[in-house]
C-alpha cells in the first residue's frame, strides 16, 4: 500500500476511506453508545497510524485493518467495563468493508486538549511538523532539537497520545 | 479535533515505515536476551568444565537443538502474534516436533534401561534446580521480548505473552545447556520442557496486563 510508504496524499485519501469503514462498523455494533462512535474512530486511526510498521505487505489489508478496530472495540466495551456492553455479540461482521459511513458526528474527547497535555519535547515537534507543515529539518531549527530529536519526539508523542485516550 | 484534521495531522509529513522494521526489533531483542543469558550462566553457575569433551557427544547437540528448534518455532509464532490479522499457521503446531523427539528418545532410553535405573535417568542429579535456573536465565530475554510485543500490535495478549515467555524460556534454556551436566533425555524432556514452559506460563498471566496498546 503507497500509504504506508510515505505518500502523503495516498495516505491521507487511504485514512479518510478507512474512517468512513470505521464509522460503519463502530455504529452498527455500538448503538447503545452513538455518543462514543467518533471518539472511538479517532482512536483507532491514531492506533493504524501508531502501529502502521506491524503490516506485512504479504498479508490482506482488509484482515489487518480489521482486527486491530475489533480490538479497539474490545479494549473500549472492556474499559467501559459495562456488563451490558459486554454482551454484545462481537462475531465478524462480512459487510465491514462494504459499510462506509461519511458522515462525522462531533467527537466528545478533543484530540487538541489532549495534544497541549504532551510535554514540550513531544509536543513542539508534532506542532511543527504534523500540524503547521514545517519539515523536520526547519522543525530542527526552530526548537533547537537535533532531527532525530524532532523525530523520536513525533513518535513518541503520537504514542503518548494514544496511551493518554487508554486511561 | 475534528475528525478531519486528526487525519490530515496523521498523514502530514509520515515517516515511511522502514521495511523489515519488526525483524530488525526482533534481533535487537533476541541478541540482547541471548548476551543477558549468557551472563548471567557465567556469573552464577559458570560453563561445564568439560565443555570441549562434551561437544564431542552427540547428546550434546541434541541438548541444545531442543531449545534452539523451540526457539525458531516461537519466534515464528511471537511475529505473527506481534501482527493484528495474521493467523499463527504452523508455527504453533511445530511446537510439538522437538518435544515430540525428545519425548521419543527418552521412551527408547526408559524402555532399554533397567528398572533400577530409570527413576535416576529422569531425576539425574539436578531436577530440583534445572527448571528453575532456565526460567532464572529467560529473565533479560523475558523483558525484551515483552518490550518488542509491547511496540508492537498484539490482538491476542494471552497468546502473545505466551510465545514471548516461551521465546525468552528457550533462549534461557540454550545458555543453561552450556552449563548443565546432565545428558539423559528423559531428564531433558521433562526439566528442560518444564523450565521453558514457566517463563511461558507467566506471559500468558502477564500479557492482558502487559501488552495493552
Amino acid at each position: 500500500m503507497r500509504g504506508l510508504s510515505g505518500e502523503a496524499a495516498a495516505y491521507a485519501a487511504f485514512l479518510k476511506e478507512l474512517s468512513a469503514f470505521l464509522r460503519a462498523f463502530l455504529r452498527g455494533r455500538l448503538a447503545r453508545v452513538p455518543d462514543e462512535v467518533e471518539d472511538l474512530v479517532q482512536e483507532t486511526l491514531l492506533a493504524v497510524h501508531n502501529q502502521r510498521h506491524t503490516y506485512d505487505a504479504s498479508q490482506p489489508l482488509t484482515a489487518w485493518v480489521h482486527a486491530i478496530a475489533r480490538y479497539k472495540m474490545i479494549d473500549f466495551l472492556r474499559r467501559r467495563a459495562g456488563r451490558e456492553a459486554m454482551n454484545d455479540p462481537l462475531e465478524d461482521d462480512s459487510d465491514f468493508l462494504g459499510a462506509s459511513d461519511e458522515e462525522a458526528r462531533e467527537a466528545k474527547r478533543d484530540m487538541a486538549t489532549l495534544l497541549a497535555r504532551l510535554p514540550d519535547r513531544h509536543r513542539l515537534p508534532i506542532q511543527l511538523v504534523k500540524i503547521e507543515g514545517l519539515s523536520v529539518a526547519e522543525a530542527a531549527k526552530r526548537t533547537g532539537m537535533s532531527e532525530s530529536a524532532v523525530k523520536v519526539g513525533i513518535h513518541r508523542g503520537l504514542k503518548a497520545l494514544a496511551a493518554f485516550i487508554r486511561g | 479535533m475534528e475528525t478531519d484534521k486528526l487525519i490530515a495531522m496523521l498523514a502530514s509529513n509520515a515517516e515511511p515505515v522502514a521495511p523489515g522494521a519488526l525483524r530488525r526489533r526482533y534481533a535487537a531483542a533476541v541478541a540482547g536476551g541471548g548476551i543477558g543469558a549468557l551472563l548471567l550462566m557465567v556469573a552464577f553457575y559458570g560453563v561445564r568444565p568439560d565443555l570441549r569433551q562434551a561437544a564431542g557427544d552427540p547428546m550434546f547437540w541434541v541438548k541444545l537443538g531442543l531449545p534452539l528448534a523451540l526457539f525458531a518455532a516461537a519466534l515464528v509464532a511471537a511475529t505473527r502474534l506481534a501482527r493484528p490479522g495474521m493467523r499463527l499457521g504452523w508455527s504453533a503446531e511445530a511446537l510439538l516436533v522437538p518435544v515430540g523427539v525428545i519425548w521419543m528418545l527418552a521412551a527408547v532410553a526408559l524402555v532399554s534401561a533397567a528398572p533400577g535405573e530409570r527413576l535416576p535417568l529422569v531425576l539425574g542429579s539436578t531436577w530440583a534446580s534445572c527448571p528453575f535456573n532456565i526460567a532464572f536465565l529467560s529473565l533479560p530475554a523475558f523483558a525484551a521480548a515483552f518490550w518488542t510485543m509491547k511496540g508492537l500490535a498484539p490482538t491476542r495478549p494471552v497468546l502473545a505473552g505466551a510465545f514471548s515467555g516461551l521465546l525468552a524460556g528457550t533462549v534461557g534454556a540454550a545458555a543453561y545447556s552450556l552449563h548443565c551436566p546432565e545428558m539423559a533425555p528423559p531428564f531433558l524432556g521433562t526439566w528442560y520442557v518444564l523450565g521453558m514452559a514457566l517463563p511461558a506460563v507467566a506471559g500468558a498471566a502477564v500479557g492482558p496486563r502487559l501488552l495493552r496498546w
